[in-house]
This record gives C-alpha cells, structure tokens and sequence, in this order.
C-alpha cells in the first residue's frame, strides 16, 4: 500500500492507482469481516472521532464498526448535543478535539468544504464522510470496490447514474472515480436536478431514462433528497416515480447481468421499485459490507501510519493469508 | 501652510504633463510647469503621478454598529492609504442609516475623526427592506450624495419606481445593487462547472442581469438617471451599452475584483474570494474591462467590504461576502488596465476620481487652480506583491495577498493636509 496522505477528502485527490491500492486492502479487509474473527490490532491505540453534522445511521454505523474490528477506540459526537450547539465553531472543535489526542475524525457535514477546512486546523487525520453536495468518498470506493468484485475491472463499463444528481455528492465521488478508473458514467434526472456544466465533469448526460440505462453494466439509483427539495425542483413524488423512477420495465434494459445498486437509504416506490430493490440483480447489501471494509482499508493506511510501529505488517498486509492478519 | 509639489506628471482626466502643483492652506492655487514659490514643505513627486484625489462612489466603513470590522477611523485611514480622497459610504450600518439622525452621526464622527472626506449614501428603503420609502428629503438635508439598498435589491418594482420618482426630486443619484433573490436563492459563488464541481450553490449570472435590465427600463419610462452597481457579467455589461446608446440615463461602475479574478479564486473554498456579485469568469473579466475601454462602465469603485477574520474562517456557506478594497484598488487598476494597455492613466483618473464625484455630484475629483487640495501622488515604478499586514484597515480579507502589482500610493493630500507621506500614514 502506498497511499501517504494526511486526509482523504475526496476522491479528487486520489489518483488511479492510490483508488486501486485502496480496493485492494479493502478486499483483505473483507476477509477479516467475514472470517469471524473480526477483532485485529491494527489499530489499537489509536482513536477515531465521529463528528456527524447531519444524521446518518449507516455511514456513521459503518466507520464506527471498521474502527473497532481495527482495534481502535472510537467516540462518536453528537452534534446536536455539544458545544457545536452552543455556538462553537467548526475550527474551534476541530483544535479541542485536537487537543485531546484525537488520530482520526470522521466528519459529515452539511456544507461542502468543511472538512477541508477541519482540516487545515487539526494535526489528526480527517475523512470526509460526505460535505453538502460536494463529495462522499468512501461511498464512491465502496461502490468501486463492489463494482470491481464483480467485473475484476472498472475499464470500459457504462455506469448509469440516476436521480437528484445536483444534491448528490455520492454522484460526483462516483463520477471523479469512474473516470479515473476509466469507467463511463452516464447520469440522468430531472432537468431541474443536474447541476449546470457537469458534462465538464467528464460525465455523459442521458436524453432519457432508458437511454441511461440501456446496455448499463451498472445502474446506481440514488436517493431523492426529500429533505431538500423546499424549492419545488419537480411536482410530486408520484409524477417522479413515472418518469424518473427504476422499476423492472425499464431496467430490463440494462445487461442481464448487470449490477443494481444504490448507496441508501431507498425510498421505496420513489427513485425505485421494491421489485428492483430486493430484485435478483441488487448488490445493496454487499455494498454495505464492502463499506465497512473500505473504512477499515482508510483508517489502517491513515492511523496506522504512525501508530503501528510494525512496518512488516504495513508493508505486506495486502499479500497476508487471514489467519495472520487476525489476533 | 504651503506645499509644492516639485517634479511629477500631473495626471487629470483631460491632459497629462510635467508640471509643479502649489497649495496654501487648504486651496491649489497653481498648477504650472516649472513653477517655484516658497513652501513650508516641498515634495519631490520625480517619476510619479501626481492625480486628483481618488473618489470612492462605493464602500462599507461599517460604522455605525460594526465597528469590530472597521469604523470611520480605521475605515478613512485605509482610504488614505490607498488615495482616496473622498468615500461614498453605504447604508447597510446598524442601525441602518435610513434617516437623518444617523447620517448626522456619520458626518459628525467623520469630520471630527475622520482622514478623509466621507459622503454618506442613504437606504432607499426603511431598513433596506424594500418596502418603504425611507426619509429621503431629510437625509438629503442631514448630507446624503445618494441612496441605495445596497447589498440587497429592491425586489417589488413597484417600490422601486417610487425610489426613483422620489429620489429624482431632491435631485439624488439612485444607486442600485442588482440581484433577483428568488433566482440567486441561497447561492454563495458564480453558477456554472466550479460550482458544480465543489458542490457549492450557484448564482446564475442571469439574477444580476434581469435587475440591471429592470432598473434600466424603469429608468427609461421615468426618464429618470439610475446608477448600477458592481456589474460583473458580460450581459450586464451589454445591457448596459444597449441602453446607453439608446439614450437612457445609465451609469454604471465595476470593481477591480471582477477584472483581475474570476471565480477560480474560490477553489479550495478559499472564502476571502466570497463576495456578492460573485467572482465570474474568464470571458466576463474580457468583457468588464471592454465596457470599461469603451466608456459602457463609467467608473471604478472599491466596494471596500471589510469582516472580521472570524466571519471569513469558517465554512464557505456560512462566510461573510466582500473583501476590503481601498489599499488594492488603485494599485489593481493601474495594473491590469493602464499597464497592460488597455487604457491610459487619464482615462484611469477619469473613472477613479472625476467621473465617481460627477455622479455623485459633489465638488471633488479635479486638479485646477481655485480647488480644494485633494491630491494623490501615486508612483507607478514600484513592483511588489500586496501583503495584507501592511493595511491599515481593521480587516485583512483580501483574496489579493501576494499579488503581483504595480504602482504605490506614496503621498495623500486631503484638504492641503498631508496624511500620507512616504506611503505611510502621518499620524
């Protein structure tokens, strides 16, 4: 593993080969989840903040849980019940948690661009877990990570991305990756939801639905932001649903085999059919192990960086059987 | 006290040449080539520029109520530092200045206080809410060179055609900030690739240009004048143009900002590049300075906004709009406009000092004998990059630290008082 780097704050800052490396520790990680044993030491010594700005059950869930099978102690903040809600600043709490140690925070937040700027302020590494509409990075790799399970490689698929892309910082993480990874994604929605000049992104953007999706190796579904549509940026869910929505008919224009997914949680019979949810094609769930496991390959090359005084383990963890890897 | 100025070019809007400037007590009473006469001070102007004082149509000294930002003091020793002469302040205080009582406080503390000559400008508004016609007439008495809701605009047309009518009677420059809110709605930097890109909100050029043309067709059918703020679009620009060669009784001004930065600025969420209109792009920086060659944009204004550090290290949604201007306006001007060609220094003067008074219609702007002495010397020989520690405002929020630049403000002359000299303050 060569990734050397102080934060991950996005994918944009990642190359194609430190994006390969990671997947790469990831699947190592993965045969830790599901060896049983779960518990390592990678990381033990070190702490790992959670420090959410916005609600989230399963990317909080899921860091927490890749810290702990590495051994490290976690502290999740509630935001709503700290001093952030009397009124201290987000350079502020990011120097105190500093101060007390802290190896790792993991931070959400609802506008894009705090992590960057948590982290000029803190000596601790610092993942972004998701900032506004800007980027969710570990979101995108597990996603790769679940793609390329599948497909061994990311080369010259057609990605379909649908939905509120201009909310979605999980479409741009995956549209950064895809194409450094020299995937194709197409996205698709609402007129009023694709953000102008994303084309620049590098992305193509679909004329319809099934255009989309017709001949996808994957098709990623993502959440209709319900909570942050007060400006009325289409008529109803219902008039979504028909027009915008993933259901049986029109993704039986994918290819047979190809991969449903959607980085959660589902409103069900809105962006999707509970026919293409729980349908034979959906790796929804894998996605989310193959998260924990991601989180886990970050935090091993963040924290154990300098915590972990033993280079062989560093140097090598990708090439150990499982058995070694676990205490 | 008598001062001559030995040696310079003296620069006005109509001509540029070698002569001597002499001033007793607060007049200019010679303007001549070689002229000598005894002085208490003689100043060696030898290879600089020696203008009218500077004149800013458009700047915040946030005093009242602000005063951790900056105050009069603080606000006109950084006007003087960067050769201004004379400030048109905004109303935007706390409490707003839309009546008598605080623009009284304004022009007292100035006086009493204050560097340079300070000009207030009065809501249009009460409370800059849009609703209501503040106390205009009064204000005018009180000292007002203007009104305008700047920072916001008047979104209900109707409103706003009464502001004209209104203002047009006590013969008051209307001054319009031009943004449609309900298209800009929570936008925080220039819509388009970038803002897509870092997952920040756009503003759509199109929310400054739908108000630009509204206030232009007001002022059409009133046949009243009208003043726009701060363009900085390329089709702001040509509306404008548009309009003044269809005889409608536009000015407009731009800022130094929006011809020597575009929105790239912004990246890594650098918020000392947050400002409202928002920094655009490439295309727009080509057009201001075009409107600006050919006389569409009248003047250059500053738009000095100052905040404390504080309301600029946080999150880029949450960070205040604006960055302080006086001490890089002139320096910025000189060298994106007269340096690289695209304008001459009389041209420069003309946008910076005598068109800015013109509008505002006070007594300022002109080197001629018989006028108060307000003069700056500026030396265009000197390359530096800009340091935001040196300003003398309270605020430092600049985006241009490290800039390359060149031409320093070296002596300001207020009222045949030297305040600075050397291209320090003389305290």
């Amino acid at each position: 593993m060569n990734v050397n780097k102080k934060d991950i704050l996005g994918i944009s800052g990642l190359s194609a080969e430190e994006i390969s490396s990671i997947l790469d520790a990831a699947s190592v990680m993965k045969r830790i989840i599901l060896s049983g044993q779960k518990k390592t030491n990678y990381l033990r010594g070190s702490t790992v903040l959670t420090l959410f700005y916005e609600n989230s059950t399963r990317t909080r869930v899921s860091f927490e849980l890749a810290a702990k099978y590495m051994g490290a102690d976690t502290v999740n903040i509630n935001v709503s019940a700290s001093s952030v809600a009397k009124g201290e600043t987000l350079a502020d709490t990011g120097k105190t948690l500093n101060s007390m140690g802290a190896d790792v925070i993991v931070i959400r937040h609802n506008m894009s661009g705090a992590p960057h700027l948590l982290a000029k302020h803190v000596n601790a590494s610092v993942i972004n877990a998701g900032d506004g509409m800007h980027e969710h990075p570990t979101q995108a790799l597990l996603d790769m990570y679940t793609i390329r399970e599948y497909y061994k490689s990311l080369k010259g698929l057609k990605v379909a991305i649908i939905g509120d892309i201009y909310h979605s910082r999980v479409a741009r993480s995956n549209i950064i990756g895809l194409i450094k990874m020299g995937a194709k994604p197409v996205i698709y929605g609402p007129s009023t939801l694709i953000p102008p000049e994303i084309e620049k992104m590098g992305a193509e953007v679909a004329p319809t639905i099934n255009d989309a999706i017709y001949q996808a190796d994957v098709v990623m579904g993502l959440r209709m932001q319900l909570e942050r549509q007060k400006n009325a940026l289409f008529p109803s869910k219902s008039e979504y649903a028909r027009f915008f929505g993933m259901n049986q008919v029109n993704m039986s224009l994918a290819k047979k085999h190809a991969l449903w997914m959607h980085p959660g949680p589902v409103n069900r019979g809105v962006e999707m059919t509970s026919g293409v949810i729980d349908g034979i094609n959906s790796v929804i769930n894998e996605q989310v192990t193959n998260g924990v496991a991601v989180r886990m390959a970050l935090l091993y090359m963040l924290a154990g960086k300098e915590n972990n005084k033993d280079v062989k383990y560093k140097a090598s963890l990708v090439s150990l059987p499982v058995q070694e890897v676990c205490v | 006290m008598k001062i001559l100025i030995k040696n310079g070019i003296v620069v006005t809007d109509e001509y540029k040449k070698r002569q001597n400037v002499y001033i007793e007590d607060e007049i200019i009473t010679k303007v001549k080539e070689n002229y000598e006469a005894e002085a208490d001070v003689v100043l060696d102007a030898e290879g600089a520029f020696i203008l009218p004082g500077l004149v800013d149509a458009h700047c915040h000294l946030r005093d009242p109520g602000y005063e951790y930002k900056e105050d009069i003091v603080s606000g006109t020793r950084s006007a003087a530092m960067g050769g201004f002469t004379s400030v048109a302040c905004m109303a935007n205080t706390n409490p707003v200045a839309d009546n008598k009582t605080v623009i009284r406080y304004i022009i007292d503390k100035a006086n009493r206080e204050g560097l340079v000559h300070v000009f207030p400008i009065g809501a249009m508004t009460k409370g800059l809410k849009g609703e209501e016609l503040s106390e205009i007439g009064e204000m005018k008495e009180a000292g007002i060179v203007g009104v305008s809701d700047d920072g916001y605009s008047v979104a209900n047309s109707s409103v706003m055609k009464k502001v004209m009518l209104y203002a047009n009677m006590f013969d008051l420059p209307v001054i319009c900030h031009c943004e449609d809110l309900n298209l800009a709605e929570d936008g925080v930097m220039n819509e388009g690739a970038l803002s897509t890109e870092m997952g920040l909100r756009g503003i759509s050029k199109a929310s400054e240009e739908i108000m630009i043309a509204r206030d232009i067709l007001l002022s059409k059918r009133l046949n009243v004048p009208v003043h726009i703020c701060h363009v900085s679009t390329a089709v702001g620009v040509e509306i404008i143009r548009n309009a003044k060669k269809n005889g409608v009784k536009v000015t407009a001004e731009t800022c130094p900002h929006y011809f020597t930065l575009t929105e790239k600025a912004c990246e890594g969420y650098n918020t000392l590049a947050k400002v409202n209109p928002p920094l655009r792009n490439e295309e727009d920086v080509e057009a201001i300075i075009q409107g600006l060659c050919d006389g569409t944009i009248d003047i250059i204004a500053t738009d000095h906004a100052p905040h404390h550090i504080d309301e600029k290290n946080v999150e880029f949604d949450k960070a205040a709009n604006g960055l302080v201007g006086f001490e890089t306006a002139l320096p910025l001007s000189y060298t994106a406009l007269v340096k690289a060609g695209h304008m001459s220094m009389m041209e420069l003067v003309r946008k910076m000092s005598t068109k800015p008074a013109e509008i505002l219609k006070i007594d300022k702007g002109r080197l001629i004998e018989g006028k108060k002495a307000d003069i700056t010397i500026f030396d265009p020989n000197v390359d530096y990059t800009i340091d935001i520690e040196t300003f003398a405002s309270k605020s430092k929020n600049s985006p241009f630290h490290g800039f390359p630049v060149s031409g320093k403000v070296v002596v300001t002359i207020v009222n045949g008082r030297i305040v600075v000299k050397d291209g320090k303050l003389l305290d």
